[in-house]
């Protein structure tokens, strides 16, 4: 089947059908985004959950997050997919099944599955902090506000970004699952296009697209990795540290 | 209807052993791959440094484009087996990541290693098969057990070229009923079997861990 791969008039069909690829490319990036915003505001939240004293807090955290980072993806949406209207109906006595969109689906789906990522990333990050910095931070005379933003969150973003970053690339990657359910997404038209053709250029141009998206994300990870990598060195914070010392004349 | 009858939990455990069954087969050949792969990203320098960026890039392009493509390309390119095209997919994807998990080991192997190594006589391939890769393997078991996961959950893709695997086969059970209590039953096993699997590598994962920590 690899054949006809550098058959020019494929390309040329292939190339009249783009506008249904970026259609799906930019129903894949509303996805990407609204799911990133799902999990960032539920995984920070369950990842605050999981640090807090409260022992039914920390439990709901954990069952949370056990639960989807322990069934795969493509059975939630399925199960949104196909369960999903009939028991919202039942739930909110509806006459009909409660119709959800493709987004709405989609969105939800890799937004509740990456919260749970996202809330470990989160924890990690709070615990890597020893309480001591911000004892230390007070006792040299910083407010509480100063000792979050020059001692504690630098220190917490330096561990947490790497991973969010990756798991930023993960959702991109996972929001392919709409095409199990006929979501409309980049994978979807792609494939759609596969089997009315018959060509393997659609494919292909997905994998540029997906590309497109993912690897500015990728290297963007490694870059995170090496810099969190780095010694902190000191730095001169206006108003807080002394005025740096005239350079000596050699 | 009552849907749990013999011969629909049998149908449906059997497409629970085949998922299994990809899986395993999935993960063997990804680690293999995945070994030499690392071990040219990581050795192949001056005249062959040509083979490091081939590897490269086949990382780079996997890790940026999702699993479900592979899945759907491989299928629409390879003539097989159900289980050979899964495993196949699932191979050249998942290698891929192995192959960036094994180069983290290489590298937190210390240099005197190779050096002790070397200076006992050993060349390449014996210091890699015998001193290096053992020690390897053991540093990254944890992020081996956690990719296996993965595995395991994205073999329900496969529901998406129609191969009868755990998630397909309970759809199609669910296409005999319109009862919605039963339809959740269906999905409440089906998860329960996912997580009770998933829970399970990931227990004897930190239960590792912790030994190694306490040792």
């Amino acid at each position: 089947m690899l054949d006809g791969l550098l058959d020019a008039k494929r390309w040329e069909i292939t190339m009249a059908e783009m506008p249904a690829l970026w259609e799906g490319f930019a129903f894949t990036l509303q996805v990407v985004v609204a799911g990133l915003l799902i999990s960032l505001v539920l995984g920070t939240i369950l990842g605050v959950f999981s640090t807090t004293r409260s022992r039914v807090l920390r439990l709901i955290s954990r069952i949370y997050v056990e639960f989807f980072q322990n069934t795969p993806l493509p059975v939630q949406v399925f199960f949104y997919y196909m369960a999903g209207p009939r028991v919202l109906q039942m739930i909110t006595g509806a006459e009909s099944p409660v119709r959800l969109s493709a987004f709405a689906i989609g969105a939800l789906g890799v937004g509740l599955y990456h919260a749970a990522y996202i809330s470990e990333v989160i924890r990690t990050g709070i615990e890597s902090v020893p309480r001591g910095q911000m004892e230390a931070a007070l006792s040299q005379g910083f407010t509480r506000v100063q000792s979050y933003i020059y001692i504690i969150l630098p220190q917490t973003f330096k561990v947490i970004l790497p991973p969010l970053c990756n798991q930023a690339l993960n959702l991109v990657k996972n929001t392919s699952v709409l095409a199990l359910i006929a979501g409309g997404d980049l994978m979807y038209n792609a494939d759609n296009f596969v089997s009315t053709y018959g060509y393997l250029q659609g494919y292909i141009m997905a994998c540029v697209l997906y590309f497109i998206i993912c690897f500015p994300l990728a290297i963007l990870v490694q870059w995170l990795e090496r810099r969190s990598k780095r010694r902190p060195r000191a730095k001169n914070i206006p108003g807080i540290t002394p005025a740096p010392e005239p350079a000596k004349e050699a | 209807m009552e849907i749990f009858t013999p011969a629909n939990v049998s149908f449906i455990m059997a497409g629970f052993l085949k998922t299994i069954e990809i899986s395993i087969l999935a993960i063997i050949f990804s680690v293999i791959l995945g070994t030499v792969l690392a071990l040219v990203k990581q050795y192949c320098v001056g005249k062959l440094s040509p083979f490091k960026w081939l590897v490269s890039a086949y990382i780079e392009l996997f890790r940026c484009t999702p699993n479900l493509l592979w899945i759907l390309f491989i299928y629409f390119t390879v003539k097989g087996s159900d289980i050979f095209i899964s495993v196949l997919a699932f191979t050249i994807f998942t290698s891929a990541v192995m192959a960036e998990i094994i180069r983290g080991g290489l590298n937190s192997i210390p240099k005197s290693q190779f050096e002790a190594a070397k200076s006992q006589g050993f060349g390449f391939f014996a210091s890699m098969r015998l001193i290096i890769l053992p020690q390897t393997f053991k540093t990254i078991i944890p992020a081996l057990f956690s990719q296996c996961t993965t595995v395991i959950k994205d073999s329900s893709y496969l529901a998406g070229i129609n191969v009868m695997e755990f998630m397909f086969s309970a759809k199609v059970v669910m296409g005999y009923t319109s009862d919605l209590s039963q339809v959740l039953l269906l999905y409440g096993f089906v998860f329960l079997l996912y997580f009770v699997l998933n829970f399970g590598i990931s227990l004897i994962v930190r239960a590792y861990q912790r030994r190694v920590v306490a040792a």
